[in-house]
């Protein structure tokens, strides 16, 4: 395995471990309108992800770094090409950031109400977008010779991307709304279980065509593996969710996000980004790769640091692990 | 297209926009990370209430400005690939592993660890908690260190040769990278200058207390550690920056002679007190200068000999083919001016304040006060003289002031260092032009600078008002549970009901 194959794959690594980590915080975010029924829920919701969020988002930080690095072609080509996306996640994530970190610093209730509404929209945009970006990745968008984008912003959002779009949309949902069951008690984890199901049904319907149609443009052997594994492992998670199995359907919700973003690297290798213009432009892992000294000193950084970045992140959960209910919410913050 | 919103302009406008927005944030993020850990060091070792308090007090006043320093932080990050694609392609090789090296080692680090300190009050025993505290300010040391080798390698290449073939920069040596002088200068330099601003925001919010008099004992505590790390943040701060305009004259000689408005080379050459020229026709008008102090601060020689502008220029054009090499000569020159003069401004205030506050067992016994009270102003060394009301009121005030000026010398030295740089994007090998995105449109580079200016200028207010809130409130009361956090990992299970010590 040559070390731009290495580097695929750990960006893939870095792409799993976004969506599996900010993927439920999304749907944390997400569900502070549909399943919240006051304001104390709301603010229960919002704590069960309060000390990780931050942590869940450096791992876009480190993928967007690691592409700089490890493939600056690619970097460029997708982030002038998707400009405007772009433009709209990292606005969300802006506003979202602060909305945590602002929403409870102030007793008035409209500054409160304010932020929460922010943090539903710019959970559950980025939520759709990333999807969408994705969408259009694996499906390969109009690349020139020179690995310029020379696409519209319409061009973006078509069909099969838009159901990406509502795949990570309801999938993120539903991993959301099975890590409240898991990290909640009381009435709220009741009803996180029982959406949990409902969104989780809605989110196999949209899942199951979404990588059937991936399966049938570009995929192979490896890809269908990966394509099994996701749907039986969003059924199971259903399963372990109706049995009251949380940790395991949370497990098991982060299988299929997994096999999911697997099944869409195995289909775009070794393309990193195809043009669907001409074959010779699009964009690999070889001609959008960085030089092997680079790759060579990444990959010692990443050999030695991601294992430390695990056990430091893991240890965070541990230390938060127990469930929380609104008699844990204080009268007031302050 | 009009040039004045040609893609390249708009793009360099935002770059520019988005970096000095971030950059207030920065320095007060690694300065007060520093000092809260400080302070909670200092509670947990003595056990002095006063100390918690103002862990308390100054670590909220830092999650408001780290929260900011960590969002407009995701920009910077996106906006090469996003406006800058073709330097992204060129540069990618080297400019790129800095920044992933950053993600990996520092960004993880800080933000995992700040969510456990934030929440973890009730949840880590004390020194477990202390810990995290320590992590974050190192993470953001790391982080600082490694962007600004990133920088340096754009004021300075090294380590690196450009392969034809594929029309990019490769890396060859990334330790050289990390290491060169350009990078350890700059860190120091900036590092340094993030202790000088923290400092001078802990002075100038103690003194407004003191003006008030409320808070009065917490205050004195974190006035004279704020006099102190503005002084010693101030004193490294004009040693780097020395430091480093010597290895800038040597580097890149026209960002320099910009700096002085020094036309024509001169031996020796003086140091320029106030410029007005004309740059079209290469001289000033107008200078009032020092002789021979420019040879001494580039190459420690009052005598020796210093090129200047048109020398420059002119022996660009022969390496590099025509053109003008030229910075934006006025920005240059005053950029250095207010970054030096704001700077040293506030350090002079803080040498000040910390000499008009001596030690109590200086003062004769009229001039001490209780510990409510708000100390007198003294003026001399064992002296009987304190300074009057009305003075020390004065005082206050304008230490109140100095708060905002570190701030401002923060932005010019970025804007003069960047600016300075011009035509090129990185030194002698790729030039600005050459380095934004093609397939981008000019509306699509001006909505998004639209966006984050209003977003920011939003954000602004917000910022300072809540700041302003918390600083008015002053530190907070302490709890039984402040002053007893548990024994074990995760809290106590006898109390599993009770609320969470902090909830957002």
């Amino acid at each position: 395995m040559e070390l731009h194959d290495v580097w695929f794959v750990l960006i893939a690594v870095l792409w799993t471990g976004y969506f599996f980590l900010e993927g439920f915080d999304f749907g944390v975010g997400i569900l502070t309108k549909l399943l919240a029924r006051d304001r104390p829920e709301k603010r229960v919701l919002i704590n069960t992800i309060g000390p990780v969020w931050d942590g869940n988002e450096v791992w876009l930080l480190t993928a967007g770094g690691a592409t700089f690095a490890a493939f600056p072609e690619w970097y460029a080509t997708l982030f002038s090409g998707f400009y405007l996306p772009l433009l709209i996640i990292l606005v969300c994530l802006i506003v979202r950031g602060v909305a945590f970190e602002y929403r409870a610093k102030r007793p008035e209730e409209n500054w409160q109400r304010n932020w929460e509404t922010a943090i539903f929209w710019t959970s559950l945009i980025p939520a759709f977008l990333w999807g969408v970006a994705f969408g259009n990745i694996v499906r390969g968008v109009k690349i020139d010779k020179n690995f310029e984008y020379v696409g519209t912003f319409w061009d973006l959002l078509n069909p099969y991307a838009l159901l990406g779009g509502l795949v990570t949309l309801t999938l993120f949902t539903f991993h959301g709304a099975v890590f409240t069951a898991l990290k909640t008690v009381g009435d709220i984890r009741e009803r996180a279980r029982k959406l949990a199901l409902q969104v989780g049904l809605v989110t196999a319907v949209f899942a199951a065509i979404f990588l059937l149609w991936t399966q049938v443009d570009s995929g192979d052997a490896k890809s269908l593996v990966a394509l099994v594994v996701a749907v039986a492992a969003l059924i199971a998670a259903l399963v372990a969710n109706q049995a009251g199995r949380e940790g395991w359907s949370f497990a098991l919700s982060g299988v299929t996000i997994v096999a999911a973003v697997a099944m869409l690297f195995l289909s775009l290798f070794p393309n990193v980004m195809p043009s669907s213009l001409h074959e010779d432009w699009s964009l690999t892992v070889t001609n959008a790769s960085s030089s092997p000294y680079t790759l060579k000193i990444m990959t010692w950084c990443a050999a030695i640091a991601t294992p430390v970045v695990l056990l430091y992140q893991s240890w965070t959960y541990w230390v938060f692990r127990k469930r929380i209910g609104t008699q844990h919410i204080a009268e007031a913050t302050h | 297209m009009d040039l004045a919103l040609a893609p390249e302009t708009l793009a360099r406008w935002q770059f520019g926009i988005t970096t000095v927005y971030h950059f207030l944030f920065v320095p007060l993020t690694i300065s007060l990370a520093a000092l809260t850990a400080g302070l909670q060091t200092a509670w947990v070792r003595t056990e002095k209430e006063k100390y918690l308090r103002a862990t308390k007090f100054w670590g909220k006043l830092f999650l408001i400005n780290i929260a900011m320093g960590v969002v407009t932080g995701i920009v910077q990050e996106f906006q090469f690939g996003m406006n800058w694609s073709d330097y992204s392609r060129f540069v990618g090789d080297i400019f790129g592993a800095p920044l992933a090296f950053e993600a990996l080692i520092a960004f993880f680090f800080e933000s995992t660890f700040i969510g456990l300190w934030i929440f973890g009050w009730d949840k880590l025993p004390k020194k477990i908690h202390l810990a995290c505290i320590w992590m974050v300010s190192i993470g953001t040391i790391l982080s600082a260190y490694f962007i600004l080798a990133a920088n340096s390698w754009m004021q300075h290449p090294v380590g690196y040769k450009i392969n034809e073939a594929k029309g990019r920069a490769e890396l060859t040596d990334f330790w050289h990278v990390l290491t060169q002088n350009t990078a350890l200068a700059q860190a120091f330099h900036t590092l340094s200058a993030a202790f000088l601003t923290g400092g001078a925001f802990m002075v100038g919010i103690s003194a407004f207390h003191l003006l008030r008099k409320k808070h009065i004992s917490d205050m004195k505590t974190s006035l004279r550690l704020g006099l102190v790390t503005v002084i010693v943040g101030g004193l490294l701060t004009a040693i780097s920056g020395d430091t480093l305009g010597k290895i800038m004259f040597e580097q890149q000689p026209m960002k320099m002679a910009a700096a002085e408005a020094l036309w024509d080379g001169e031996k020796p050459a003086p140091f320029s007190v106030f410029a007005y020229g004309d740059v079209d026709a290469g001289h000033n008008k107008v200078a009032i200068e020092i002789p021979g102090l420019l040879s001494f601060l580039a190459n420690d020689d009052f005598n020796s000999y210093v090129p200047g502008i048109n020398d420059v220029n002119k022996s660009e054009q022969e390496k590099f083919g025509p053109g003008d090499y030229r910075p934006n000569i006025p920005v240059a020159y005053w950029g250095f001016r207010w970054m030096i003069g704001f700077g040293m401004t506030s350090f002079a205030i803080g040498l000040l304040g910390l000499w008009l506050t001596r030690k109590k067992f200086l003062l004769p016994q009229h001039l001490r006060v209780a510990d409510d009270e708000v100390p007198h102003l003294v003026l001399l060394p064992r002296g009987k003289k304190a300074l009057g009301p009305t003075l020390t009121k004065w005082y206050w005030r304008i230490a109140v002031l100095t708060m905002g000026f570190p701030l401002i010398a923060n932005s010019w030295g970025w804007i003069f260092t960047e600016m300075g740089r011009q035509p090129w994007v990185v030194y002698g090998v790729l030039q600005t032009r050459h380095a934004v995105s093609p397939g981008v449109s000019q509306g699509e580079v001006l909505t998004s600078m639209i966006v984050f200016t209003t977003l920011y200028a939003i954000l602004a207010v917000v910022e300072v008002k809540l700041l302003a809130k918390y600083v008015k409130a002053g530190p907070p009361e302490l709890t039984e549970a402040d002053l007893n956090p548990p024994t074990k990992i995760g809290g106590d299970t006898r109390d599993a009901d009770k609320p969470m010590a902090f909830s957002y």
